[in-house]
């Protein structure tokens, strides 16, 4: 008994190195085939179709071509797009201010808008499923659909807002989407209306799965509502919290598309997607100036991914 | 101008521009197609390797077979004409059969240069001015000179010009065109017995009393960032002319010369009189404020009379009326010039087809050169003035006559700023922005926003 111990550890280790050379041997040619599909083709394709455009901007970020016939050693002009774009472009700045703004009014508007419904929809109130529904249509329409919505908003002379507080008879019009000044708000509380349904059915969905139990013993403890919001459940949900800001961190890096429906991004409008697009995509084809702005906000937009990464594959291990 | 204009209509109608969009190429070639048309041209190359004898020679057109044309026709009035043109065709030509791809105007636009150098149709609708010349000097289209030639006697000089590519030959068939004038309401005016003004001084009189008289002076309307450019145009050509303002818009003179600072500190004297919120209002809604009689006068392009159509009163429409823009007191008065953009008809150059097709193409750019096509197009987009000499302008009414007149005295005409200089100058990232942020606060000091356009200028990669 006292010596069969001791060599317990090493037949496991061998039986443990047998059963994986056993597995790998066990692999017919056929699962081998099957491997090499299931991996390769995923592969293949993120290569083709994610890191090949990416590799492609910043190859181009550093020509002057303009789509038009293939690129040579002409095109190449080192870092010029880069230098005019941080120096003499004059929406360079703008944009990115814009951007930031984006993400700051979304961090601290309306995701927290979001998480205030979810909370409250948690409740289970009575028409709570009334509410749910009311809060994501907006969501469920297209971002292109919600831009035409608010459009017919804030329209000066025919929009519903300044006619409804009677701006219009009085002839004092705002104009909330050529004002440079005000047009970048109004146009965020456009995006906050559609953001906030998502962070909503985000956040309720992660509630709906915290342990009840967690609650009634923070209760049972003398724990009052927002204690217990903020101290257990919270805590609890923080896989959630992460997703809910790196959305939110996407969300305003992406920004695009109600800005292009209502001006095609000018007059105060700026935002760096929308620069990409009309740089590179417009008639304009200013492909390779185009590409360096994408490069900037790939770089930008790495930050939130890796965070995203880290922490999903921490969550997983 | 008209080339975002139709887009901008499709929008307010159907409201959603981008899901209305069609693919902007025909990729839907089945292998089949591909294999016939590697077939017809290695058949064309067969035929042409025996070439030298006498019976290959090939006529300028030809009746029956095949073409396609891609347009951007989308408004549904130009949509209409566009399909009445080609049924005409289709119907005169021995039944050339003739595949119509429609793409959304703003996509087609915005998709041009991907799509002539992918497999584009043998036809296409495009613009005359810088924008065909780009185009032309790239070697995506195909010079018609041929067609021209044939075709010519039915244009005048001006038209003439406007289709030459840098190279001097020809690259486009002109169909239609339309001046950009300042339009009113007749009723309106006799109602406060104004009178036309033919001198800057007499328009801005003429402002100051319609504020008194409690209308909008002028209705100015520039979300979308093209309209101002039609004032920046009449302007620069009154005060500094023809030359100076062509020679600024393609950069050989300086986006800060004291001149360009004339044609801003002139501007400023106007712009008190515009709509209130201007920057946040399409071009159709500043064509309503001269519907509804709140505005007095709109500087815009004849286009405007659609919006009076669509109202669907034939008594708005026979109040409408216009005049040119009035004279600055400078020597370039007598050039009479004013936009008049032209719209035009072009031969791609890397469609797969056009080999095979190129006589039946060919027959087509004759066919839109005729005036009875271009009336037909006329009937169905009434803002569109056929540009043949033998079109029959009997049925036109009295508005579309006087536009007729203020083009052919008009002594130089320019095709649009966006149409003029090159497209990424013009556009949202461009000169529609710095021309809002002058809009903004037009009393400024102009020094540094001049600067701010010429640096932009300075930064665009050559063309």
């Amino acid at each position: 008994m006292a010596n069969t111990t001791p060599s317990l550890a090493p037949v496991r280790a061998q039986e443990a190195s047998e059963a994986g050379a056993l597995a790998a041997t066990l692999l017919t040619r056929h699962d081998k085939i099957l491997i090499v599909l299931m991996v390769g083709v995923p592969l293949t394709l993120d290569l083709l179709l994610i890191w090949g455009p990416t590799l492609a901007s910043v190859v181009l970020s550093f020509t002057n071509w303009d789509g038009i016939g293939s690129v040579t050693g002409e095109n190449f002009v080192g870092f010029k797009n880069y230098q005019f774009m941080l120096t003499g472009y004059t929406l360079f700045w703008p944009a990115f201010t814009h951007n930031l703004i984006w993400l700051a009014w979304l961090t601290f508007i309306a995701t927290p808008l979001g998480m205030f419904l979810a909370v409250l929809l948690d409740r289970e109130m009575r028409g709570t499923r009334i509410y749910q529904s009311v809060f994501f249509l907006p969501v469920v329409l297209s971002l292109v659909v919600v831009g035409f919505i608010w459009e017919l908003q804030y329209t000066p002379t025919e929009g519903f807002i300044n006619n409804a507080f009677g701006l219009v008879k009085s002839g004092k019009l705002i104009d909330w989407l050529g004002n440079p000044r005000i047009n970048l708000f109004a146009v965020l509380v456009a995006a906050s209306w559609r953001h906030i349904g998502y962070i909503m059915i985000l956040y309720l969905a992660g509630l709906k799965s915290v342990d009840p139990s967690l609650r009634e013993a923070a209760r049972v403890d003398g724990a009052t509502e927002v204690q217990t919001f903020f101290n257990v459940v919270l805590p609890v949900m923080a896989p959630i919290n992460v997703i809910i800001v790196v959305v939110t961190a996407i969300e305003a890096l992406r920004a695009f598309d109600i800005a292009f429906i209502i001006n095609q991004g000018k007059n105060g409008l700026e935002l760096l997607s929308i620069l990409i697009t009309n740089n590179s995509i417009s008639e304009a084809s200013l492909v390779g100036f185009g590409s360096a702005i994408a490069v900037i906000l790939l770089v930008i937009s790495l930050g939130p991914i890796i965070l995203f990464l880290s922490r999903t594959m921490r969550t997983t291990a | 101008m008209g080339d975002s204009r139709d887009a901008k209509r499709v929008r307010n109608r159907l409201a959603l521009p981008y899901l209305d969009a069609e693919l902007p190429l025909n990729l839907d070639l089945s292998r089949r197609d591909i294999l016939k048309i590697a077939g017809y041209g290695s058949l064309a190359a067969f035929i042409a390797a025996c070439g030298g004898s006498p019976t290959t020679t090939t006529s300028l057109t030809a009746k029956g077979g095949a073409m396609s044309l891609g347009s951007y026709n989308t408004d549904p009035n130009s949509k209409k004409g566009t399909q009445a043109i080609v049924d005409a065709f289709t119907a005169a030509n021995g039944g050339t059969k003739v595949k119509l791809n429609t793409v959304d105007h703003g996509t087609f636009q915005n998709q041009i240069s991907s799509y002539l150098q992918g497999t584009p149709e043998d036809a296409f609708t495009w613009f005359s001015g810088h924008r065909m010349r780009f185009f032309a000097d790239k070697g995506l289209a195909t010079p018609i000179d041929d067609v021209w030639d044939a075709v010519k006697s039915n244009y005048t000089e001006g038209f003439a010009a406007s289709i030459k590519g840098n190279d001097g030959h020809a690259y486009a068939i002109p169909t239609d065109y339309y001046p950009w004038a300042v339009f009113y309401r007749k009723d309106v005016w006799a109602q406060h017995s104004y009178t036309v003004p033919t001198t800057w001084d007499a328009f801005k009189a003429l402002c100051a009393q319609m504020k008194k008289d409690g209308l909008t002076p002028i209705a100015f309307a520039d979300k979308d960032g093209w309209p101002a450019q039609g004032t920046f145009d009449i302007l620069n050509l009154r005060l500094n002319g023809y030359d100076f303002h062509t020679e600024l818009l393609t950069g050989k003179q300086k986006w800060t010369d004291p001149r360009v600072t004339a044609v801003y500190k002139k501007w400023s004297e106007i712009t008190q009189y515009y709509s209130q919120a201007f920057a946040g209002l399409t071009w159709e809604q500043g064509a309503d404020q001269l519907l509804r009689k709140t505005a007095g006068m709109y500087l815009l392009g004849l286009f405007v009379s659609d919006e009076f159509k669509a109202s669907g009163s034939q008594a708005d429409l026979d109040q409408l009326d216009f005049f040119p823009f009035p004279d600055m007191g400078t020597q370039y008065d007598a050039e009479k010039a004013l936009d008049a953009p032209i719209d035009v008809y072009m031969l791609t150059k890397k469609s797969p087809t056009l080999a095979a097709n190129r006589a039946q193409a060919n027959a087509f750019l004759e066919f839109v050169a005729k005036g009875s096509t271009q009336v037909l197009y006329w009937q169905n987009a009434p803002g569109s003035i056929p540009t043949a000499t033998d079109a029959d302008t009997s049925q036109y009414p009295a508005l579309t006559k006087k536009a007729v007149q203020i083009v052919s005295n008009a002594k130089r005409i320019t095709q649009y700023f966006d149409r003029d200089s090159r497209p990424d100058y013009s556009g949202p990232n461009g000169m529609q922005g710095f021309l809002l942020k002058f809009l903004a606060n037009p009393g400024q000091d102009t020094t540094s926003l001049q600067g701010q356009m010429q640096s932009f200028w300075d930064s665009l990669a050559p063309e």
